[in-house]
């Protein structure tokens, strides 16, 4: 009972950060309300049973994921939405198409053949036994996730770091070279916030 | 299992509590006098010349994704580690190769740079 009136509560919470992620105008904001929506998905996690996958969502979705996602805000300078008309067309269109959209999924799993319910926390999770998952049944899946990170990586990196000669001693920018040589007689000051500026 | 989980349960609400409380608690006990140049930036008394939230370098967003891409990796490393006796050796060698992958990887990046701070 205990567990059925915390899994609700969790679960209304997650609704309430998830909307209130939509809703809120600035990115930071926003992304404030994908961490609650993320910790209460490690408590729902946790309350059936999977403790590894909850910390996991902790560790690296609340953690790792979301430092990245304010990286991102800060790294675009995201301002404050704006609301054009497209917007407010989404809007009349967008929750009637959700609320089908929602019930059309529940309808469909709820009528499927192999589905059935499960008591809360009867399902098991423990390192151990996903590490006998992982190790034993889905091992091809577990080598190509490696895979996968290998190009993550790559991909990030090539993306990213600025366009240079390969494997040579990183050259500071043109446009840093040219400020400093016109700097000249020019206040100390003013150089360092055009530079940061430019940066 | 979730009963093991009451102490954790106890600490997050102890931890959402305390600042609730001193916030709560400071605003009935301060006196409020709000000016528009106190919530301005601190220069050395120069007003600001422009928007604090300037545009960060994207080394940030290297640093973060590399991270994350080694924070997964280190998850993977549990649940092999709290099986590693009884994994053995084949365990070893898969782990083995997941990590020779990765490593491949590292010493790409490194090789490339992306670790230094330009």
């Amino acid at each position: 009972m205990l567990h059925l009136i915390l899994f609700s509560v969790f679960a209304v919470i997650a609704v309430a950060g998830a909307l209130n992620l939509l809703v809120q105008r600035h990115p930071i904001s926003s992304a404030l309300s994908l961490i609650v929506v993320m910790g209460s998905l490690a408590v729902e996690y946790l309350l059936l049973g999977a403790e590894f996958v909850a910390a996991i969502q902790v560790i690296i979705y609340a953690g790792a994921i979301m430092v990245l996602f304010v990286f991102v805000i800060m790294l675009l300078n995201a301002g404050v939405e704006e609301r054009t008309k497209g917007s407010k067309v989404a809007l009349i269109l967008g929750f009637p198409a959700m609320l089908v959209g929602g019930l059309l999924v529940a309808w469909v799993l709820l009528r499927a053949p192999n589905v059935g319910s499960v008591n809360v926390g009867a399902m098991y999770g423990p390192p151990k036994a996903i590490g006998w998952l992982l190790f034993h049944d889905f091992l091809l899946p577990f080598e190509v996730t490696s895979v996968l990170v290998l190009i993550a990586i790559m991909g990030a990196v090539v993306l990213a770091s600025p366009v240079r000669s390969r494997f040579s001693r990183p050259q500071p920018e043109p446009e840093r070279q040219a400020l400093k040589a016109a700097a000249g007689t020019e206040p100390a000051h003013e150089e360092t916030v055009t530079a940061r500026r430019s940066s | 299992m979730p009963q093991n989980y009451v102490p954790i349960f106890l600490f997050m609400g102890v931890a959402f509590a305390i600042p609730a409380v001193t916030l709560v608690l400071f605003k009935l006990v301060r006196p409020e006098n709000p000016h528009k140049t106190k919530l301005m930036p601190y220069e050395c008394g120069i007003t600001p010349l422009d928007d604090a939230r300037g545009r960060y370098t994207v080394r940030f967003y290297i640093v973060a994704i590399l991270f994350v891409v080694f924070d997964v990796e280190t998850i993977f490393l549990l649940p092999w580690a709290v099986r590693f006796r009884w994994l053995g050796k084949f365990g070893l060698l898969e782990m083995g190769i997941f990590l020779g992958i990765l490593i491949v990887g590292y010493i790409w990046i490194w090789k490339k740079g992306a670790l230094e701070w330009v």
